[in-house]
């Protein structure tokens, strides 16, 4: 597995798309966490005019890093990550390159636990990476603002990047196991987008007052993503000033066990696929 | 022939062994029951038109496919054991590579699955002459780099067993030459070569011993001599009963014949002497004796019924 790890090192390291989607997230984060809310803020207009100019301010300083951090990651992060997950296992098809990883000398278990083992770094370098960048623009922000520029405890830090990081990677999981399932890289992107950004949030609107339908939206991973973020403090959409793709669907605990679940299934399913199919 | 190559096979020691080899898909039998034996050091052709279930049968050897019926050992494990994927370097139907990634890259991306050492990446680049163009990207290639980086991909783990199918597709003739050579030399010493081809003059010039596969089925096998069968002398004479009686007494009967008024003597090329010493003793003229050996085309042509022949017009 080191070896089939160190190889898709190689892979994703040098593939250009890694690092145009890490930056286009990095961009999309800091445009919507931090510059589109603080210019809302100073010339109080926007979204989020309703809400509070201290409440506005509170949530671009440094002690909301961790709040800011995991907003993004149950919609827009995790669309991306979702991409680089279906990039990671579609483009094998894409290529025609199974056929030659696949008579090297790992087994097919190997060679995908390789692939999770660097989508893993690569999501982590996405939640660590916008942490990183927030980190200075609230700090820059407390500035300009004259406002406090305490951070959130360690234990807090910690806390939200592995729910970031689970956030990234479940949703990356679920895209590595669509371009397995469906050997290519477009159409595993194309359905991953419409069921993360439109199916889950039209059937979150629909499911209001339709028990079967509310229930089944409460164990979709959108809803637990969004659920885990709320439990941090994010605020949900539901409440003015929230952020698309939170809710407070269920409680944190169960959320965090749903998403490991969906994290787990995608890559048992993968793996199932994988071996089972022939490469033809 | 070009270049004389030396080769230790070794008769008794089969690296494929495959018996009643099926691949089913829906109703459709792709492969039927093929028998393939490939012995130590050869290198063995696998010969069969286009969609004759050549590829698969590799893929199946290779473990990318699963077989549906039969018995298969590669380097006396199942297809695609690690254990003995080790020993099998493979092109298979084209050479699959990282667009974005330069050759040196590539290579090294296969080595560290493959498990061997990153030198390793530079020795087989210079082996398919591809040095210079190393650190350019696998997209800008032309075709014919791009077979080679595939051979040398193939050629990472310094194979016991090297499985190369259709390695000359798409190739000009000159990349053609290119690429036999570079088998021939690949060929040599211990490595088992299995070269899946339906070029007949890259089989006929390269090959110890040659299968010949059609609708899934191997229809025939043996070295490229067993499979063309004896030659034959072609004699104009007169008279013609006289040489016949000739002939017939030099030969025997059953290998003589008379077509469209010409002898068809059934004999090794080599006889032709013997045999027109024994006719103008008899006071026969011979105005024509020349030797006729069956093309491994023609062999090919007769085995698979016509299969990938060209029809009337088209350019063989």
């Amino acid at each position: 597995m080191g070896a089939s790890f160190q190889a898709e090192l190689i892979k994703t390291g040098r593939r250009p798309v890694t690092w145009l989607l890490l930056a286009v997230w990095v961009i999309l984060g800091l445009t919507f966490g931090y510059l589109l809310p603080y210019m809302s803020y100073r010339n109080g207009s926007g979204m989020a005019a309703e809400v509070p100019r201290e409440q506005q301010l509170a949530e671009l300083l440094p002690a909301s890093l961790t709040t800011v951090g995991v907003s993004g990651l149950p919609m827009f992060g995790g669309a991306i990550a979702l991409v680089l997950g279906a990039l990671a296992t579609g483009g094998e098809y894409g290529f025609g390159t199974w056929k030659t990883v696949l008579v090297q000398r790992p087994g097919r278990i190997a060679v995908y636990a390789g692939k999770c083992l660097a989508m893993a770094l690569v999501t982590l370098m996405q939640v660590l990476g916008f942490f990183a960048v927030g980190a200075v623009a609230s700090a820059v922000i407390a500035e300009l603002e004259a406002a406090s520029g305490a951070w959130p405890s360690a234990g807090e830090l910690v806390t939200a990047i592995a729910a970031g990081w689970l956030l990234a990677g479940m949703w990356c999981g679920i895209g590595m196991f669509l371009g397995v399932w469906l050997r290519n890289t477009a159409l595993a992107v194309g359905l991953g987008l419409v069921w993360t950004l439109v199916v889950e949030n039209l059937l979150r609107i629909l499911s209001g007052g339709l028990g079967v339908l509310e229930t089944i939206s409460d164990w979709l991973p959108g809803t637990n993503a969004g659920s885990v973020a709320a439990a941090l403090g994010v605020i949900p959409i539901t409440e003015p000033g929230g952020t698309p793709g939170v809710v407070a669907a269920v409680t944190g605990a169960q959320a965090t066990g749903t998403v490991a679940g969906y994290l787990l299934l995608s890559g048992i399913v993968a793996i199932v696929i994988l071996r089972r199919r022939d490469v033809n | 022939m070009g270049e004389q190559v030396m080769r230790n096979i070794h008769d008794d020691v089969h690296v494929v062994q495959a018996r009643g080899l099926t691949k089913v898909y829906g109703a459709r039998r792709v492969v039927d029951g093929v028998d393939l034996m490939v012995r130590a050091g050869e290198v063995y052709g696998f010969l069969g038109p286009n969609g004759a279930g050549k590829t698969t049968t590799l893929r199946i050897l290779l473990g990318l496919v699963r077989l549906s019926e039969g018995t298969v050992r590669v380097l006396g494990h199942r297809p695609g054991d690690p254990r003995g994927l080790i020993g099998v370097g493979a092109l298979v139907e084209g050479p699959g590579l990282y667009p974005y990634l330069s050759g040196r890259d590539n290579l090294r991306v296969m080595a560290r699955y493959a498990g061997v050492p990153m030198r390793r990446v530079d020795e087989v680049l210079e082996l398919v002459n591809l040095t210079d163009r190393a650190a350019d990207r696998f997209a800008t290639y032309s075709l014919g780099m791009k077979q080679r980086l595939g051979v040398a991909a193939a050629l990472l783990k310094d194979p016991k067993l090297l499985i190369l199918d259709e390695p000359s597709n798409g190739l000009d003739p000159a990349g053609m030459a290119e690429m036999r050579r570079l088998i021939r030399r690949l060929g040599t010493g211990e490595r088992t070569v299995l070269l899946s081809s339906h070029q007949l003059a890259e089989v006929e010039e390269i090959c110890d011993r040659v299968g010949v596969i059609s609708q899934g089925r191997m229809l025939a096998e043996g070295t490229v001599a067993e499979l063309r069968g004896e030659g034959q002398l072609m004699v104009r004479a007169d008279p013609l009963p006289r040489a016949r009686e000739v002939a017939e007494r030099v030969l025997g009967p059953q290998r003589v014949s008379v077509v469209d008024g010409v002898l068809r003597l059934r004999t090794a090329p080599h006889r032709a002497a013997v045999v027109n010493r024994a006719l103008v003793a008899a006071d026969v003229a011979v105005s024509e004796l020349r030797v006729v050996e069956r093309t491994l085309e023609d062999v090919f042509f007769e085995l698979t019924g016509g299969a990938g022949q060209p029809r009337v017009g088209e350019e063989r």
